[in-house]
């Protein structure tokens, strides 16, 4: 049963991006399609699987003092990986995504998750949890991805919906992003009090 | 007229904040205030110049002529966390009055994501040492640009009347977003 909650906390109830407010950088700035906002959800959703699984394994013989240089050591590994992973077999998305892959070694998710979980917890918990969350922040950015995709270029992961010609060429620049999370921002707190 | 171009792009054209997305998290969390917003550019400002150098140096001595560039990554964070130390110790020590500006900011920037941003993309430019110095510059300046006039209007925004459902978070981006827009009219001027 806490296994499953491990599991679901990170999806709605906090998720990263929309609930905590944090590792926002990534989310504005690649989501003005789709397909990129997929392939960045995909790389931070491998290297906080790997980091907490490799926190949650050492926790016992990591000395207390000296535990965020270690995690960050480990964090920066799977980061690398991943980024040599990405430029042999997909250059096309790491072009695209530029500079934020190596980034995700200052994202605070994956960091937050290793100091405030996996450090606690034992493997299988933390590999949940890093699963969870990361499904938290592709819900979050691959919805702000499609939303600005169909809004500026018309079209979803690249398939044409209708005439670019009638869309809002805004919504794929720097100020769509602000204004698609701000409106689902307010679109979430106004759900949340019909709820409650 | 060359630097002059990197500057100016690094400092309005590309600003960091608005333009590219980097560092976003303090530019929300910090800017609620003016105070905090000031001392948060300054010490950015200090800590972008001077780790962009000392990561120029450990890239083109160290990881460039022994062919390990892939621990890239690792080496410039390991480097920059140890430099905001350094640097907090020295200015503790030195220049009291400058330490108690800046407070709690400078351990703070270690996570702050421009500062890696700004060494790799130094890399990625093929900056030459020079160059390198004037765009982490350009690149603070846009960053304490942007972060005070926000901070500015959020203090405004403390007493508008704002709908239930976009109070807070949900307008900071509203009002982020009308800045990004102004900051997009500086794109293609002078041709850069």
């Amino acid at each position: 049963m806490s296994l499953l909650k491990d599991f679901n906390q990170g999806i709605i109830a906090e998720n990263p991006v929309l609930r905590l407010m944090i590792g926002l950088c990534p989310v504005l700035a690649v989501s003005n399609n789709a397909t990129n906002a997929l392939g960045m959800s995909a790389a931070v959703a491998f290297v906080l699987i790997c980091s907490n699984w490799v926190v949650a394994m050492i926790r016992k013989i990591t000395p207390d003092e000296i535990r965020i240089p270690i995690f960050i050591i480990v964090i920066s590994t799977f980061v690398t990986i991943s980024d040599y992973v990405m430029q042999a077999f997909t250059p096309e998305l790491h072009h695209a995504l530029g500079v934020f892959v190596p980034l995700i070694v200052v994202n605070c998710i994956i960091l937050g998750r290793a100091e405030a979980f996996a450090y606690r917890n034992p493997v299988l918990n933390s590999i949940l949890d890093g699963i969870g969350m990361s499904m938290g922040f592709a819900l979050a950015l691959v919805s702000i991805g499609v939303i600005r995709e169909v809004l500026g270029a018309g079209s979803v992961f690249g398939i044409a919906l209708f005439n670019p010609a009638v869309a809002a060429t805004v919504m794929i620049l720097p100020p769509g992003a602000f204004i698609t999370i701000g409106i689902l921002m307010a679109f979430l707190n106004k759900m949340e009090n019909k709820v409650q | 007229m060359e630097l002059f171009g990197i500057f100016f792009a690094a400092f309005l054209i590309n600003n960091i904040l608005l333009i590219r997305f980097i560092a976003l998290c303090s530019f929300f969390g910090v800017s609620t205030k003016i105070d905090t917003s000031i001392g948060m550019s300054f010490a950015v400002i200090f800590v972008m110049t001077i780790s962009s150098a000392v990561s120029w140096v450990v890239y083109h001595f160290i990881l460039s002529p022994f062919h390990i560039e892939f621990l890239r990554t690792a080496s410039f964070i390991l480097t920059i966390a140890a430099l905001v130390q350094l640097e907090e110790l020295y200015l503790k020590k030195m220049i009291p009055n400058l330490y108690r500006a800046m407070g709690i900011y400078l351990p703070l920037i270690t996570t702050n994501c421009a500062i890696l941003a700004v060494a790799f993309l130094a890399i990625d430019y093929r900056y030459d040492f020079g160059q390198s110095m004037i765009y982490s510059i350009g690149v603070s300046c846009g960053y304490s640009l942007a972060i005070i006039l926000f901070a500015y209007v959020r203090e405004r925004m403390a007493l508008a009347p704002i709908p239930k459902w976009f109070q807070g978070y949900p307008i900071a981006f509203i009002t982020a977003a009308l800045m990004s827009l102004a900051f997009l009219g500086f794109s293609n001027m002078f041709g850069l």
